[in-house]
């Protein structure tokens, strides 16, 4: 076997399906009928899940920091509201479709921006942006509705078929439809050999393209895929709450998607899932505890995190249910270790 | 005419003491290379610990000032030596998580402690009102936070370029491995370097109370604006943040009097045609780092 069947054929047993993907899919299905009082904060968790994909696919994939990603989240949530709003397009799937590619034409634009220069310019240009929009959103308060943001949306039924209901039902299920579609469409992305070549890309550029892989196209490609992910997040998140505020823009937004996506991992498309389940819970845990102050909390959590250690700290966590899987089924462990980060 | 003199003084004013906030961030961040998020977090210690001397100890705003000085440069060491030297070597995705959660901390901790809302700090009434100098309007205050600022600024130059310390950071920061062979202690050079730095921006934070506003939030809200001052004003000297502190400064009040609508904008879309246009800050060094 020569060495390049040899990498295919490890990717092929990389991307397929595992017991425990296929575990996980009907465990969240099944949490819909479990739980039928609690579909408002699941679909929430579902929003932050797909969020959280989004900023994976460029940072733990292709290792692009940033701390604006609310941007396209932002565009994304005024784009359907506003399509609702003024009834350009009626049709829920086809407005967030509309919306993800608007924040897709964003990410494109900027993309130019984000790939020049280091990490640090990254930072500072990312954030800008974001913060930019944000201004423009309050300075276009005639569109926007300024402060008080877009209030009246009101969402006509799916494919025309299933009305939006009060108790969230509806929304639940059409986000975990949407959230399951663009995961596979991930999943398939990052174990393409344009996945592979991103990851090459992030461990060493200059490597990268010196075997011949356009490190800026696909880096151009990548930030645009997840502008379109973080819009359709955005979207969702109109369309299921009808309301869009100047908020969506914020930087605690970035700032926390950053967090979720560390609690759950980096570089994993799972990562982004498990870590808004466990995010959510754990902000929902400290408002009850300190109803004002839960921010410090989470900025503990933070703290903690990095100093001890996210490989670390996921070795750790994965140590007892890496152990039940090894006994049960006699082979390697599952569940992977993420790799090493940006 | 005069509105424009007024104007412009005003920014000076703004701008020399964003300079005074940011410039320790210049060092960490430009010098060191850590990504310091956290770095409001110390100006508002200050500020608030200017507040409670001031406005609940009766003490005299002149001698809070230094205090604040020293009390923000003594959390400074403290984390220092603690926390962020473990961070130094450690990925951005680290230094940036890693200082968000300070700043978060740091907010909620300030907010459970003095509250919310807005303070204030009394003022001397020597400090109050404002001036005409042929019809420009002077502000008392704004006079006396450029002249503390512009002091500041030249002794800061002063001690990098003339003294034995300033010539140990420059060898550490240009090179940190062949300033340790010589001699030079660099753990030690940084950890002194960041607070003294901490310390101005805890005195920036004591004298800004007045013009920024002093709340819980202050870190996150003006953290766009320190970054700035450190990003386009690069890092190869002082000069280069000072600038920037006073193009932005004057840039941000110039915007909100003229084009208030647009205020923010302005200033926003100049960072990013700045960093596009020179990676390393308007006044940085071409090489990267």
């Amino acid at each position: 076997m020569n060495a390049s069947s040899d990498v295919g054929y490890h990717a092929q047993r990389q991307a397929r399906w595992h017991y425990g993907e296929v575990a996980f899919w009907l465990v969240v299905l099944a949490c819909g009928f479990a739980f039928p009082t609690r579909y408002l904060i699941m679909t929430d968790i579902l929003r932050l899940a797909l969020f959280t994909m989004s900023l994976d696919l460029i940072l733990g994939y292709a290792g692009i920091v940033s701390l604006g990603h609310a941007a396209f989240f932002g565009v994304g949530a005024y784009a359907a509201g506003l399509l609702a709003l003024h009834g350009i397009v009626n049709e829920p799937v086809l407005a967030l479709i509309v919306a993800g590619l608007a924040a897709m034409v964003l990410g494109f634009a900027t993309s130019f921006l984000v790939i020049r220069g280091v990490d640090l310019t990254r930072l500072m240009v990312t954030l800008g942006i974001a913060l930019l929009l944000e201004a423009l959103a309050e300075r276009f308060s005639n569109i926007t509705g300024g402060t008080d943001g877009l209030q009246g949306i009101e969402m006509q039924p799916i494919f025309g078929e299933i009305p939006f209901d009060m108790f969230g039902k509806t929304g639940f299920f059409y986000s975990l439809a949407v959230l399951f579609l663009l995961f596979l469409f991930a999943r398939r992305v990052v174990h393409s050999p344009f996945g592979l070549s991103l990851r090459a890309i992030k461990n060493n550029p200059l490597r990268a393209a010196a075997i011949g892989i356009p490190v800026n196209r696909r880096l151009i490609a990548i930030y645009t895929l997840a502008a379109f992910y973080a819009g359709i997040a955005g979207a969702l998140f109109t369309q299921t709450t009808a309301i869009a505020s100047l908020d969506v823009f914020a930087f605690e937004r970035s700032a926390d998607l950053m967090l979720v996506l560390v609690i759950g991992g980096t570089g994993y498309l799972y990562g982004g899932l498990i870590g808004a389940v466990i995010f959510r819970m754990l902000q929902e845990l400290f408002s009850t505890i300190t109803p004002q102050y839960w921010q410090f909390w989470i900025g503990l959590v933070l703290v903690v995190i990095v100093l001890i250690g996210r490989q670390r700290l996921h070795r750790w966590v994965l140590y007892v249910p890496n152990l039940i899987i090894k006994q049960v089924a006699g082979r390697k462990a599952v569940v992977a270790v993420p790799e090493s980060d940006a | 005419m005069t509105s424009i003199l007024t104007n412009l003084f005003d920014g000076v004013a703004y701008g020399m003491l964003l300079f005074v906030l940011a410039c320790g961030l210049a060092v960490t961040l430009g010098l060191m290379n850590f990504v310091n998020l956290a770095h409001g977090a110390f100006a508002m210690a200050g500020g608030y610990v200017c507040m409670v001397l001031v406005n609940r100890m009766g003490w005299p705003f002149f001698a809070a000032l230094p205090l604040a000085f020293v009390s923000s440069a003594a959390i400074g060491i403290l984390l220092e030596r603690t926390l962020y030297r473990h961070l130094y070597t450690r990925s951005h995705l680290d230094q940036v998580l890693f200082t968000i959660g300070l700043t978060f901390m740091s907010v909620a901790a300030v907010d459970y402690i003095q509250g919310s809302s807005r303070v204030f700090i009394n003022l001397p009434a020597a400090l109050q009102g404002q001036f005409d100098v042929f019809g420009v309007g002077i502000g008392r205050y704004r006079l006396m936070i450029i002249v503390i600022c512009g002091l500041l600024t030249v002794g800061l130059q002063l001690v990098l370029a003339k003294t034995r310390f300033g010539s140990r950071l420059r060898a550490a920061v240009d090179d940190p491995r062949a300033a340790s062979g010589l001699g030079i202690n660099v753990p030690q050079v940084f950890a002194f370097t960041f607070a003294f730095g901490c310390g101005l921006a805890g005195l920036g934070g004591a004298l800004s109370a007045e013009i920024l506003g002093l709340d819980p939030y202050f870190p996150l809200k003006f953290m766009i604006y320190f970054l700035i001052v450190v990003t386009v004003g690069g890092s190869s000297s002082i000069t280069g943040p000072f600038l920037a502190s006073l193009l932005l400064g004057i840039g941000d009040v110039a915007g909100k009097y003229y084009v208030p609508k647009m205020g923010p904008f302005v200033i926003y879309t100049m960072m990013i045609v700045i960093l596009i246009w020179r990676p390393n800050g308007l006044f940085g060094r071409t090489a990267a780092r």
